[in-house]
Parts: C-alpha cells; structure tokens; sequence
C-alpha cells in the first residue's frame, strides 16, 4: 500500500484583483501514513477543498507534486487524469446521477470496469446492505432523503475499492443525529476498506472523532499535522490553538525559561503579576496561553473569579469565567452557579502556543 | 411569377461571378482546409468524428509515452472479500519527466485558454475536442464569410459598392431595420416573459394547452404568418367580409406599416422568449422562493427579489435571441414591407440581388456588414449584461416554484386565452377562410366554399409534393447533423472560457445573425465551383442548402445545449471522472442523458425552423429541390393566395399533428423533451 505525498504543493488561480492577492495553496508538504484518515480542518476559503481537488486531479498545481508511491500523479506540467487514479470522492452535494437508479449509481464505476452480470449485482447488493439501502436499489436519487443520497455516495465509493477517498465536507448538509451516526459509517468503512482518507471538513469535532491525523491550514498554508490527541494537547500557534477542541487564550507575562507545559504555581504567579500590573513571576514577554475548560476546576484554594455565563448542557454545565483582569475563561462545572457571583478557580495547566 | 424570376436570374448571375474567386482559392493551396467539408456536406458527420477521434490517440498524452509497464494498478489493486478488481480501463502509468517542478515554476498555461475557476482540471477534454469544434465553425462559418468578405472587398475597391453607403435608401432601410426588430424585442418580451412567468410559477388551469398553442406561432412560417394577418385585417379578407365586418375597399391596409412589421415581429419571436424563461426557470429550487415567503416578502415582492433576478438570464438572452431574428427576418418585412414602400435591410439586400448588377455583391457584403455589426453589438451586449449572473446551482433541483393567485385566476387566464385568440386563432381561421375560398377576393360563403385548392395542392400540383419531402428531409438532416456539431461544442464552450471561446461563440452566431439572403450569398460564393477533389459542385444540389442550413441554425442548436451544460452541477462529471469513465465514456453514461432534454429541444427547434424556412432557400433552390417556404411563396406571388393558403394550412395542420404525436409519446421521452411540458 503506498503512502500518497504532497511534494510543496502550490496553487495560484491567478486571481489579478486586489484583495485577491496570494495563492490558494500555498507549499504544502504532507505524507499520508498508510491507510491513514486525515483530517483537513480550517475555515472556509483556506484552500483545504483546493488542496482536496488537486489530489482528485481536478485541479492542476502551479507548483509542487502530488506523488502516490513510486508514481507521481500531478506537478505543474503532468496531470493524471482523474479518470486513471483509483480514487473515489463523495461530494458535497453528493453528485449523485439523477437519471440512473440508486442502484445503477453505485454499480457505475464497476460497470465503467467492465463488471456486469452476477459480480456486478452481488457486489452492488453488498455495498447497499453495508450502508443498509438494499430495499431502495430500484429508486432514483431525487425520491431519497439527504442521509440516504449521502449513504448511496458512500456505496459508490466502497463498491470501486478505491486506493483513496476523498471526503469534501460530506456532513455539512446532514442533521446532528444523522453526523453521529454517519461518522460510524465513515468510520467502520475506513476500517473495512483499508483505503486511505482525506476529509476535508470544517468542524473539528467531526475531524478529532474520525481521523488518525489532523491537519489544519489556513489561508492557503499548512499550519500543523498531527494525531488528534496530540494536536488537541500541542497545538501550534494561536489559529490552530482556536480551531482545535474548546478552549480560552489568554495573554499571560511567562519568564522566558519556562516550558510550553505549564502548571497552576507558574499560572498563577502570571496572574498575580498580570493584576498587579508589575511583579515578581509576571517579568518576561508576553504570550499566549491556551487553557481548556477541562483544565479550570473550582477549587477552594484558587483564585477568585467571576462567573459570567453558566449553561447548562446536560452532563455538565459550561462557565464562562472573567479573569481578574478581565480576560475570559472557559470552564466546566458539575454544579450551576449564579451569574455575577466571585468563585474560587484553580488552573491545573495550560499550553503556551 | 416575379419573384421568381427575380430568383432565378439571381442565380443564373452566381453562377459565373463566385467561379473566379474559388479557383484562386484553390490556386493558393487551401486543399486541405476544403477537404473536411465534402464529408460535410455530404452529412457524413459520423464518420467525420471518427476519424477525428481515432487520430487523437496519436497525439494523446498515452501514445506519445508509448505502452507504459503497467504498475499502478497492481500494486493498488486489493482482493477484497474474494473480488479481484480490475484494473481502471486506462491503466497505464505516465510518467513524468523528471525534471524537478519545484524549480520549474508556475507553469504558463496557453494564454488562449484560461480555465474556469471552479469547472475545469487542466486535462478535462481530449485535444481532438477543441480540433473538431473549430473544425466545424471553420467550415460552417469562416468559409462563406470569408469568400463573402473577399466579394465585399472586391466590390469596394471599384469604388461603386462604398457608394450604397451613402444612399437615402440605406439610411431609411437600417432605421425601419433598427426600429422594427427593437419593437419586435419589447412585444417578445412583454408577451413571452408574460405567458412564460404564468405558466412556469402559477396555478392557472392548462398550462399544457397554453404552452402548446403559445408554441405554434414560432413553428409558422413567418410569411404564412403575415399572409394570415393580413387576411385577417385587410378590406379583401375573407373573413371579415364573411363577418360583414370588412373595411370599405381601398382603405388601407393597417399592417402596412413598420408598426405592423414589428408587431409581427414580436408575435413571431415571443416563443423563443417563452422558451429561454421556462427552461431558465424550471431549474429554479423551489425552497428559494419558500425561504423568501417565509423572510415576510409578499408574492410580488419574492417575484420581484427572488425570481426576477435568477430569470433575468432568460430573460437578456431571449430578447436577444428576439431581436437578433427580428433583424433577420424576412418573410415579414417582405410581405407587410414592400407594398408600403417600406425597406428594411433584409428586403434591401433581396431588391439588390433582383437587380443585378456589376456591384451587386460588393454592395451586398457592405450592407450584411452593417447587420453583422448590429448583431455582433447585440451580441455584445448581452454578454456584457450576462456578466456575473453565472447563478448556477448546486445539486438537484427539485419542483418548481408556486404562486397561487387565488382570484385573480379568472382574471390571468381570460388575458392569456384572449392574446391567444387574437395573435393564433384569428390569423389562422383568416388562412383557413381564403383557403377554402375559390379566388382571391370571394367572400366566404356556404355557396362559394370549396376544397379545390387543397385538392390542386395535393394532387395535381407535383412541386408541392416535391417541396414537402425536401423540407422534411433537410429539416431532419438539419437537426441531427447539428446535434452531433452541437453537443461537443456546447461542452467545450460551457467549459472553457477566455478568447478562443469567445471568439467560437460569436462566429457560431454570425451566420444564425446574418439575413438569410446573405448567408446565401455567401454559400454560394463558396460552393459554386467543383470541390476539389471529386470534381463535382454541390451547387444547384440539395446538399448546398444543406450545408446552409447547417451554418445558419447552429447557433439554435447551440443553446440549449450549452444552458444545459452550463448549469449542471460539474461535480456529477467529476464523480463520474473518478468513477473511471474516460472521455467518451462519461459523456454517453453522463452528460448526454443528462442533457437530453435540452437536446431534444434543440433539435425540435431545428427541425421546426428548418421545415419552414424560406430566405435561405430562396437563394439556392432549383428545379427540383424547392422548399416549402419557397413553395408558399411562389404560389402566393403568382396570385394563387387561396393555393398558397391551402398549403399554409397544410403546413400548420402538419406542425400541430408532430407535436400531437410527439404529445402522446411524451411518457416515453426523457422528462423536459417537449419544451410545452413542464
């Protein structure tokens, strides 16, 4: 199974006008572990889904190579034709043909291999029971429902056992529940197929749950590659800090030798120099801090904050906390407090980005 | 007879003055550019394509690296749960050069050709696309115009042909030109949009039955038409006098005038308006309308706000198609025109080309100029008003929008069924009327009612017989030649944009633009002498009005077609492009079942026109090859109106009984087919 390798990949459209200044994709470099599910995760326009249709072979790069093992699929002279890359995409609105059955859908890229008769129906029949379709097979697209079009793209893609699979925000047109249970989809296709897959997708929850690694860019460049867990505790800079998992940054004085790791009696002597506007842990530049709600506990021993949301969300409630000097925190919390009222918090560790 | 006379020694002339200028043609070495056009000709499309698409594997991207070790797909390849996968159909593996592209640096696309932002993959179309696209523009198009430009210079340089330039009559014929196809645009557009917006988004009772009555006049012959009205409308009309409500004779005919012309100009042309609305808003979601109710916007306002705007492509491009005709057209002016004294530039050219002289064709060229330079600002105009309105949309899009009008129902319905009445079912029972009468001037009476003229039509007059096999021959032949030109054109332009597109555009449009006189001036300049080769001239043949119709009505083939693929969602291609599907594949499997309602529109639309077109056949026909616009004409011109009226209304009863078949056949055909239904 090869590894697909993005070599410095480089997208300009060219655009002239101003404010439309600077590539799509600007030199990304990536290697796919194998059988890998990568996760592109930034804002919208930050080139992920360029990114995405140059691996399809939709776009050509201006500049870099995309390479698939010993093969090189595209660079700014030679594309391969989409057509001749066993890859498969489900689409954001799920392309699916509207003048053939669901049936004659997801049999298309087999029958364009030359499969018919028997092959052809128990494989189709197979894929259908697998994203449980079977007894819409005659039905055309149009008389489906969004989740069932989105399982019949899904089909297509497994029946064609595609050495790749592209995923263009394929969720985003789905309801809450239909997400869970499609991500279990996704999930238990990735494991079945053993095929690689990008997914390019806005929501970091969706990201964190399905992939083995998650890449974030932004406005056309590659910030950080990383597993989930790992990203989720390291992040790298202010934007991939604010895109991944919930979390405030604040602005803290640290002394310059301490480590990105830090810990409530370092925190805490940041804040008091921070409230006081000069003092003795608070010397040293000033950097950003991410700290997540999971990390801030109400603790007797902590320092006083005010409490100035509480929601409730079910399992938990979720607090937002104004710092002494008034930055925001967030925070979770077993018990509701009162809106207004000074609570003791304490901060058992935060990231400096 | 005069007319055809008139004709006839037009043609006697053509014969000798084009002769010259192909033989230098020849002489300087264009062999190889004339030889595609035989085949052309000779409606051998097929093998044409062909060709064309067996020598693009010489020059694909697989050839030139020679048969590749084919590695790709089997180490890609799984056995999964007992299925070995075959390898894609294009297996082997292209190699890159190795030159590092990294250093290499962005890469200079051909400056011709930018790729559009969201559609194109740099490899998306073979080369043999492109070659076969501009093939058959070159051929139908840049051929003529060329050897009608070189006729115009020829002309211009003894001086005398720049002179009509400067005549009174010029300056008259461009105004009534100008102002008839402007009057004939706006009364397009109010009637077409109107009826097109009521049937499309309301809930008036047989919208089937509007739209197929709305459709007729546009498959009448536009001579039939202004004979109709003016049977209709004049002091001598059967039916008024059978009414008793015929003006005193002498008084003057009302639609002599250029009010008249424009009138029926827009009566004409309104269908090609109702149709470029109706198919703009049928792919309109329905939940645009819903989410604009439901923002607190009344009817009117989410017609205004919502659907106005989303139609208003439809709407530039139908009144440019309307005035674009109007410009043309020639039946109208020639008949409502010439006894007013009143000249437009189509029935100036006809007058020029009846008196032949030594500039004829120097003059001719110079004033075609003119209307191609009218038409090209149209043209230009449209795209300019076309710009940023790419509101394509995204997936399936589902029923289509619904007003309920409540009330005002009665009131909508009574105003559509009355135009209908008035601009069909007067003018038609008008031609029924003289037909039925013996002689021109009878009224119509129970003691003076006969059939003699249908039975004189039909069986002893062999030319009208004659006339009717050529007509449908050359409509069909017309219509699916063009398609197989149509289909890879409109996928090329809907996918390209930049010069060459462009360009391709514009000069797909010029001989659809151009009056048919003109046009077939121009094929005659192109076609008199023997193609090179098989030494035998099409001229005088059934082929060289063949070939006219083939450059003249492409640009009708063309549109719906490249709509339909301009507003397909590109990912469906995509997918199949993924999927495996190489070129050919994807467009058979794909993109044509797709597009099929918009083909069989575009070649419903031609066969229509085709079968009744009179101004290009006009030019070129001979013993034995006559249309049955060319027919109608003569028969009429001779003073046989009451024969010419039996064959009009042959041709009407004709028209109304295809589209009757094509009705009860209509659950067999791809959905939206049948532009009447929705």
């Amino acid at each position: 199974m090869a590894q697909l390798i993005l070599n410095h990949l480089t997208k300009d459209f060219g655009a002239k006008g101003p404010g439309e200044g600077g590539p799509a994709v600007s030199d990304v470099s990536l290697t796919l572990r194998k059988q890998g599910f990568l996760a592109l995760l930034g804002p919208s326009g930050c080139g992920k889904t360029t990114v995405l249709r140059m691996i399809a072979g939709f776009e050509q790069p201006t500049d870099g190579s995309i390479e698939f093992g010993e093969c090189r699929l595209s660079d700014a002279v030679r594309v391969l034709p989409p057509e001749k890359r066993n890859m498969a995409m489900v689409f954001q609105s799920y392309a699916l043909w509207p003048h053939m059955t669901v049936a004659e859908n997801v049999g298309y890229p087999l029958k364009v291999r030359r499969i018919s008769g028997e092959a052809w129906r128990s494989r189709v029949a197979e894929a259908l029971s697998l994203v449980r379709l079977t007894a819409y097979a005659d039905r055309r697209p149009s008389a489906l429902s969004g989740g069932q079009r989105q399982r019949v793209a899904l089909a297509r893609c497994l029946v064609q056992q595609p050495d790749i699979v592209l995923l263009d925000e394929p969720l985003a047109n789905l309801d809450q529940h239909l997400r869970k249970a499609m991500e279990e989809t996704f999930r238990a296709f990735h494991e079945r197929s053993g095929a690689t897959m990008i997914y390019v997708t806005h929501d970091q929850a969706e990201a964190m749950a399905l992939a083995t690694d998650v890449a974030v860019m932004s406005e056309g460049k590659l910030l950080q590659v990383a597993p989930p867990a790992d990203i989720y505790a390291r992040p790298e800079g202010r934007v991939v800090g604010s895109l991944i998992g919930r979390g405030a940054i604040v602005r803290l004085r640290l002394p310059e030798k301490a480590g990105r790791q830090l810990d409530w009696p370092l925190l805490q002597a940041a804040l008091a120099g921070r409230r006081s506007g000069h003092g003795h842990a608070g010397e040293g530049p000033l950097s950003d801090v991410l700290i997540r709600p999971e990390q801030v506990h109400p603790d007797s021993g902590g320092m006083p904050m005010r409490v100035l949301s509480s929601v409730f969300e079910g399992e938990r409630s979720a607090l937002t906390l104004a710092l002494p000097d008034g930055q925001s925190l967030k925070a979770y919390s077993n018990k509701a407090f009162c809106h207004g009222t000074e609570v003791p918090f304490v901060i058992s560790g935060g990231w400096r980005l | 007879m005069r007319v055809s006379d008139e004709i006839a020694r037009g043609r006697r002339k053509a014969t000798h003055a084009p002769a010259v200028d192909t033989d230098a043609e020849v002489r300087s070495g264009s062999r190889m550019l004339e030889r595609p056009l035989r085949v052309l000709a000779k409606a051998r499309c097929w093998q044409w394509l062909r060709l064309a698409s067996g020598g693009a594997k010489d020059d694909g991207s697989e050839g030139e690296r020679g048969p590749a070790r084919v590695r790709l797909p089997k180490e890609l390849t799984r056995a999964l749960r007992g299925f070995d996968l075959p390898p894609p159909p294009y297996a082997d593996e292209v190699r890159v050069p190795e030159t590092r592209s990294a250093k290499a640096g962005p890469r200079r696309r051909s400056s011709y050709f930018r790729f559009r932002g969201k559609r194109m993959s740099g490899v998306g179309e073979p080369a043999w696309l492109l070659a076969f696209v501009c093939g058959a523009v070159f051929l139908l198009s840049v051929l003529p115009l060329i050897h009608l430009g070189w006729a115009g210079l020829k002309g211009l340089e003894g001086g005398e042909a720049a002179s009509v330039l400067l005549e009174a009559a010029t300056f008259a014929a461009l105004r009534n030109t100008l102002v008839a196809a402007a009057g004939g645009m706006v009364i397009s557009l109010v009637v077409g949009a109107l009826f097109a917006f009521v049937v499309a988004l309301t809930d008036i009772r047989g919208k089937l039955a509007l739209s197929f009555a709305f459709m007729l006049p546009m498959m009448i012959p536009p001579q039939v038409t202004a004979l109709a009205w003016v049977e209709m409308s004049g002091p001598s009309s059967p039916l008024l006098k059978t009414l008793g409500l015929a003006p005193p004779l002498g008084s003057p005919q009302p639609l002599y005038s250029l009010a008249g012309i424009a009138l029926l100009l827009g009566v004409q042309h309104a269908p090609l308006v109702f149709l470029a609305i109706k198919a703009g808003l049928a792919t309109h979601p329905r939940d645009g309308v819903e989410a604009a109710r439901l923002s607190g916007a009344s009817p009117w306002r989410v017609f205004r706000d919502i659907v106005l705007p989303l139609a208003c492509p439809a709407l530039i491009a139908g009144g440019a198609i309307a005035f674009i005709s109007g410009i043309g057209n020639f039946g109208i002016p020639a008949i409502l025109g010439i006894p007013a004294s009143i000249e437009t530039l189509p029935t100036l050219i006809f007058a020029k080309f009846a008196s032949f002289g030594s500039s004829t064709f120097g003059e001719i060229a110079v004033l075609s100029t003119i209307i191609a330079s009218i038409s090209a600002g149209g043209l230009l105009l449209q795209q300019r008003a076309l710009k940023g309105r790419d509101y394509r949309l995204i997936g399936l899009t589902g029923a289509r929008a619904a007003f309920t009008l409540g009330r005002l129902r009665i009131a909508v319905e009574t105003l559509l069924w009355g135009t209908l009445a008035l601009v069909l079912v007067a003018p038609l029972l008008a031609l029924v009327a003289s037909s039925l009468v013996p002689a021109y001037g009878v009224p119509l009476t129970l003691h003076t009612v006969s059939l003699q003229a249908y039975g004189e039509v039909l069986f002893r007059q062999t030319v009208t017989l004659t006339a009717l096999k050529n007509s449908v021959f050359l409509a069909s032949a017309a219509a699916v030649g063009l398609l197989v030109i149509a289909l890879p054109a409109g996928y090329l332009l809907a996918a390209r944009r930049g010069r060459v597109a462009n360009l391709l555009a514009i000069l797909i449009e010029i001989p659809y633009a151009l009056p048919g006189i003109v046009l077939a001036v121009a094929f005659i300049l192109a076609f008199a002498a023997p193609l090179p080769v098989i030494g035998v001239s099409i001229y005088g043949t059934i082929w060289i009005i063949l070939a006219a119709y083939l450059s003249s009505f492409f640009a009708v083939s063309l549109k719906p077609v490249m709509s339909a693929f301009l507003q397909m969602d590109p990912s469906l291609e995509e997918a199949a492009r993924l999927a495996g599907a190489g070129f050919l594949r994807r467009m058979r499997d794909v993109l044509l079942p797709l597009v099929a309602p918009a083909a069989g529109a575009s070649v419903i639309l031609v066969f229509l026109i085709a079968a009744n077109e009179l101004t290009v056949s006009a030019l070129l026909w001979s013993a034995g090859t006559q249309t049955l616009g060319v027919a109608i004409f003569n028969l009429d011109d001779s003073g046989s109106s009451n024969l010419a009226s039996a064959l009009s209304v042959l041709v009407v009863a004709v028209v109304i009984g295809l589209m009757a078949t094509l009705e009860v056949l209509a659950k067999y055909l791809p959905e939206g087919v049948l532009p009447w239904r929705n």
